[in-house]
């Protein structure tokens, strides 16, 4: 059904910290591989060894350069997938009942059974985070691996996404932002976590967290530990002669 | 937004048919024209339906599209046509063959026509994520084309001459508004990755080398290189030469070419309408 749970006390979703992940898409990898051998069809590549190889993603991570006022550059890797939404415009534009919020956790699914492959879906979100399927034809998007956090076949460490499980920095984690007094909520509050596009009107779950600020190159030289060498042996004695020169 | 050509025959075939169909469920044309008038209209209108499917992944589950009717607005569309198209074969048969059944259905069926082309409209008029058509314009050039259409093919020349004006006049408030609105929706690459707060954002790399759905269908730059030519030829075809083929061409001539000229002008606009359209998650790859 389509129409949007009213209220959804769990909230589950990912928090992304972005000051510690350094954009080795290990978490895209991750995603392909459990996606593409448990829930519904399985991410097809199209020509995947050929000139314009393209396949499904239910996971990316772009790479931004940000350019502060008075510092220089910085580099920032930003994963993108499915941030749950509240008031997911996804859900509400499927005619048939294909795509779907869930009351108990707020997960936002596709019925691949019901999916009649027409993309608005694709066209409503503003994040990209839906992807048509080629060979299926149905669309794909981040299942918040529902088939691993609730899974009691899996060892307990091992019912959290893929991603999160993966990654090498643990810059992704998982958990319920309906809950105010959960980790990832408690790390939102003190890190000032953020949802993207807030005028979308989309009410996001997911969250990300800001870099934390550099230092200022004024207050600390990078060339600081270098800069009293005092040189000795030959280099020495011939600094001392060729300063005494005139 | 990619200029899908499935989409663009829908739109254009369908919204003339269901322009056309009003007309006659309004007024009527009797004996073997009405067969001939009805059936044009009836043939158009599904045409275009039958079209639409063609881009669909799995379209033989279409069925289950009329499911969601509450919240879906393509959902809409599928029960206003289908409800129109009912609504209007007892009209046709009665007016084909003379069995006097007064103009109930066709009343009913005109506006069901009307309904149907606002949900068109509505499908792309109600997608924030593309705000050059998150705006009431859509639907009403939508509504403008059919009754342009529909009047041309009735052939009644001073009423088709005056709706052709309006669509002129809509179309270009349609491109004028629609220009900056992108802009004026406020979204942009520092909002979209929220790290505007930081500094100003550019992309570094892309996520990956190649292209993907995404790109493919969101963010299609070819166009609008040719927006300015497109336009004009939506406009001369599409609105003046059916008012100068209606106005000094006289008899079914006159009728033919401003049909086939104006059909020519919806398919440019139609074309341009999502070519030039453009989806804020091209912002993630830093092209819209
Ligand atoms: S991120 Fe996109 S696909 Fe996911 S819930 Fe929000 S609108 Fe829907
Ligand atoms: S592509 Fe599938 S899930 Fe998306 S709107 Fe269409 S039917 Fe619904
Ligand atoms: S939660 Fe699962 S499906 Fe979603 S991005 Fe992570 S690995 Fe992919």
């Amino acid at each position: 059904m389509t129409c949007l749970p009213p209220h959804t006390d769990k909230k589950l979703g990912l928090v992304i910290d972005l000051d510690t992940c350094v954009g080795c898409h290990a978490c895209v990898t991750a995603c392909k591989g459990w996606n593409d051998q448990g829930y519904g069809a399985p991410l097809s590549d199209q020509t995947p060894y050929g000139v314009e190889a393209s396949g499904t993603f239910l996971n990316r991570v772009h790479s931004y350069a940000v350019q502060p006022d008075d510092l220089p550059a910085q580099t920032i890797n930003f994963p993108r997938s499915c941030l749950h939404c509240e008031d997911a415009p996804c859900v509400t534009v499927c005619p048939t009942g294909a795509s779907y919020k869930r009351a108990e956790d707020g997960i936002v699914l596709v019925n691949e059974e019901a999916c009649i492959g027409c993309g608005l879906c694709a066209w409503a979100c503003p994040y990209g985070a839906r992807e048509m399927d080629l060979a299926a034809g149905v669309m794909k998007k981040c299942t918040l691996c529902v088939d691993r956090i609730y899974n009691e076949e899996l060892p307990e460490e091992d019912r959290q996404p893929a991603c999160v499980r993966t990654c090498p920095t643990g810059a992704r984690h998982f958990g319920d932002l309906g809950d105010p007094e959960s980790a990832v909520s408690r790390l939102v509050a003190e890190r000032e976590g953020y949802a993207l596009m807030p005028e979308m009107g989309t009410k996001p779950v997911n969250r990300y967290l800001p870099p934390r600020s550099k230092d200022r190159p004024e207050e600390a030289s990078l060339l600081a530990p270098l800069l009293d060498i005092k040189a000795a042996g030959l280099a020495g004695w011939l600094d001392r002669v060729l300063g005494k020169l005139p | 937004m990619n200029p899908a050509p499935s989409v663009i025959v829908f739109t254009v075939l369908s919204g003339m048919g269901f322009g056309f169909l009003a007309l006659l469920g309004l007024f009527g044309v009797q004996g073997w024209l009405g067969f001939f008038f009805w059936g044009t209209g009836f043939g158009l209108a599904v045409a275009g339906l039958v079209a639409s499917t063609f881009h669909l992944g799995n379209p033989q589950r279409a069925l289950r599209a009329f499911t969601q009717w509450r919240t879906s607005w393509l959902s809409r569309e599928g029960w206003a046509a289908v409800i129109t198209l009912g609504l209007l074969a007892p009209q046709a048969l009665s007016d084909w063959l003379g069995l006097g059944w007064g103009r109930g259905f066709g009343i009913a069926g005109a506006v069901g026509c009307g309904v149907t082309v606002v949900c068109t409209g509505m499908i792309y008029a109600q997608l924030k994520t593309v705000p050059r058509w998150h705006h009431w314009t859509t639907p009403a050039v939508f509504l403008a084309f059919a009754l342009a259409g529909g009047l041309i093919l009735s052939g009644v020349r001073g009423l088709a001459v005056i709706a052709l004006c309006l669509l002129g006049v809509l179309m270009a408030v349609q491109w004028f508004g629609g220009a900056g609105r992108f802009a004026r929706a406020g979204v942009t690459m520092e909002s979209a990755t929220g790290l505007g707060r930081i500094g100003r954002v550019a992309v570094f790399e892309q996520p990956h080398t190649g292209g993907n759905y995404l790109m493919r269908e969101m963010i299609f730059t070819v166009g609008r290189r040719h927006a300015e030519r497109v336009r004009m030829i939506a406009m001369v075809s599409g609105g003046l030469l059916p008012v100068v083929a209606l106005v000094f061409v006289p008899g079914v001539a006159g009728i033919g070419l401003a049909a086939v000229t104006h059909l020519l002008g919806a398919f440019a606009h139609r074309w341009l309408f999502f070519a030039e359209a453009e989806h804020v998650v091209g912002l993630y790859y830093g092209r819209r």
